[in-house]
């Protein structure tokens, strides 16, 4: 089975002015379909930087990252944005929901990008909706939901062109305990549906839910939660 | 292509900032209101400025006798050229260029009298192409001078519109009989109202206008006053003037280049320094229009780009979605076409009723003075253009700005 993530020597250095940081210095990951993987680690130590590289928002300094057996280096723009579009979802600490768009919208933006058709899109709205426990939300703006719903949103919308890989950056960080654990059953739940699934999480507790543990510290993998066979290699 | 979600977050921006929407629409909104109400102004403007100038005559030429101002053939200059109404018939029979003639023989306060009322008024004696070359034309049941009253000398007389008023008020003066230096004179035509700016010895609607035979015969001039000339269509004006130089001087023995022994006013001269005078004024206006709306278009690439700072992180989660950089592109520029079109259908609209209203107003004088504005296709068309133009130019900076963002820096996950 080849892997869903293939990841080597993967760096990342980002210039401020005359002063250069190196966000990731060497990553070797390999994350298999089906895995359900956490990456925790402490503040600043790249957790956020490979989720971004993961998810085709950024792209590495050096190193190779494979998606799905495909080069992601080298990718235009736009080949990144359909990447982005059919292959992963993503749900963010902070939802990043439009403000201005209802439930409803926001799950059906994907959808619109991926030109799917008007009648199939909106049942498929629908169905994403029922999914995540929000069928009587369809209507309802960001502003007039709490944090759990808003998250739950988040997720129907990273489903929507059911993608391959779902990246989670702290879903429960901005939720109370009891929302937090209603997502963490979601994910659970996509997971057994046999979705791959990478959360960055500080809070352990979620991370227990994982298969794996990948362990980051000053932008270098813990031995251990390394693929002994890509960081023999490098 | 999110046309509704593009709408809603178009309405979104525009509630958000509702202040700064709304003087950037007003300077679209000015800029295209100023260019159709110029335009309209100055087009009616122009029409009514040309339509009175043609009140005393459609391309015609006025000649008046005058003194040689140079040594011909042996002939001393300083003679004195006069006129006679032979020369028009020479000039009628002989010349290629000249399509109508008439001479005209006047007298200044002459007494006229109807019933109980009394004037004082200038006769005027012409052929009867002086009607057509000087738009004198009768009232509906009423004619001008004829070949017959030419020929039999018929003591008949076409009046202006006012003197028709001050003498028989609001009674019918065709068929009547006047008293003119004490001869009966029967009106046959009263001439129509027109817009006249110009005139040579007093206007037409004050005048009596009567055949130069009878004229001739009542008072017995020998030498006309001047004589009025048309060029035919495909001659111009200058052929014409040129002709009659040429005719008049081989018979008066005068140089054709000598301008002081024939005074000479070429109407179409004037008409072609109107014409040409009323197209700049009118590009001038336009052109302040066309800069208010580019200051106009200024501030709307500067909202977009306030509005490309605020929305930075919704890009990002748009570009997270899948937005390619065309979607991007297109929203922003779509929004800016959006702005400027609003602005501009509501200052098109509203010049629209400013001109709708002019002709409402209870100031009869005004539309003899300004004319009529219209809005006019043309001014539509170019708004559209300019509108969509400026609303492009004014989008795609911000636009290709937005779209070249990097996902992760608009999302500012770094």
């Amino acid at each position: 089975m080849s892997p869903i993530i293939y990841m080597k020597q993967v760096k990342k250095r980002y210039q401020t002015g005359a002063v250069a940081f190196e966000a990731l210095k060497g990553i070797n990951l390999i994350v298999n379909p089906g895995e359900f993987i956490a990456v925790v680690g402490p503040s600043g130590s790249g957790k956020s930087t490979l989720m971004n590289i993961m998810g085709c928002l950024d792209v590495p300094s050096s190193g190779i990252y494979k998606l799905e057996d495909e080069l992601v280096n080298k990718m235009t723009h736009n080949q990144l944005a359909d990447i982005r579009n059919q292959k992963i979802g993503f749900v963010f600490q902070a939802f990043n929901l439009l403000p201005y768009a209802t439930a409803f919208e926001n799950v059906e933006v994907p959808l619109l990008f991926a030109k799917v058709n008007g009648k199939k899109r909106r049942a498929r709205v629908i169905e994403l909706l029922a999914r995540v426990g929000l069928a009587d939300k369809a209507g309802n703006r960001p502003t007039e939901m709490s944090g759990g719903e808003m998250q739950r949103v988040a997720i129907a919308r990273a489903l929507a062109n059911e993608p391959d890989i779902i990246l989670a950056d702290e879903p429960t960080g901005n939720l109370d305990s009891k929302s937090g654990s209603g997502i963490v059953s979601l994910f659970d739940e996509l997971h057994s549906a046999g979705k791959t699934i990478v959360i960055i999480t500080h809070d352990m507790n979620i991370a227990q839910h994982a298969q794996r543990l990948v362990r980051l510290k000053d932008g270098l993998m813990d031995t251990g939660t390394e693929d002994p066979q890509l960081a023999t290699a490098s | 292509m999110l046309p509704f979600i593009t709408f809603k977050q178009f309405l979104n921006d525009l509630r958000r900032q509702k202040l700064r929407s709304a003087l950037t629409m007003f300077g679209i909104f000015w800029g295209s209101c100023a260019i159709v109400l110029l335009f309209a102004f100055g087009q009616g403007l122009t029409e009514a400025q040309l339509t009175s100038q043609k009140g005393m005559g459609d391309n015609i030429a006025i000649f008046w006798p005058g003194v040689t101002s140079q040594e011909f053939k042996g002939l001393s200059k300083g003679r004195r050229i006069r006129l006679t109404e032979e020369d028009c018939e020479l000039l009628k029979k002989s010349s290629v260029t000249v399509s109508r003639i008439s001479p005209e023989y006047r007298r200044h306060s002459i007494p006229l009298k109807y019933g109980k009322n009394n004037t004082l008024r200038n006769i005027i004696g012409v052929w009867p192409e002086f009607g057509i070359m000087r738009n004198l034309i009768p009232e509906f049941g009423s004619r001008f001078i004829n070949q017959r009253d030419m020929a039999e000398r018929r003591r008949v007389i076409f009046i202006g519109n006012i003197l028709k008023t001050d003498l028989f008020g609001a009674e019918e003066a065709v068929g009547q009989t006047v008293l003119l230096n004490g001869t009966p004179f029967t009106v046959i035509g009263v001439m129509k109202e027109k817009v006249q700016n110009s005139s040579y010895g007093g206007r037409d609607s004050r005048t009596v206008f009567m055949p130069a035979s009878t004229f001739r015969s009542m008072w017995g001039h020998r030498y006309i006053n001047n004589f009025v000339i048309q060029a035919r269509p495909e001659y111009s004006m200058l052929q014409a003037r040129r002709e009659v130089y040429e005719t008049l001087g081989a018979k008066y023995r005068f140089d054709p280049e000598d301008r002081e022994a024939l005074g000479v006013w070429d109407t179409s001269r004037g008409f072609e320094f109107l014409k040409n005078f009323f197209a700049a004024f009118q590009a001038f206006l336009v052109g302040i229009g066309v800069s208010t709306l580019i200051t106009g278009g200024i501030g709307v690439s500067n909202i977009m780009n306030v509005v490309l700072e605020e929305r930075t992180k919704e890009i990002g989660i748009k570009m997270a979605l899948g937005a390619r950089k065309s979607y991007i592109l297109t929203q922003f520029i779509l929004e800016t076409l959006l702005i400027t079109g609003v602005g501009g259908f509501l200052g098109f609209l509203f010049a629209w009723a400013v001109v709708s209203v002019i002709p409402l107003l209870p100031f009869p004088d005004l539309e003899q003075m300004i004319g009529t504005p219209r809005v006019s296709l043309l001014s539509g068309i170019m708004i559209t253009a300019l509108l969509g133009v400026i609303g492009f130019f004014a989008g795609i900076f911000p636009a290709r700005r937005a779209a070249n963002l990097q996902p992760v820096r608009a999302l500012k996950l770094f």
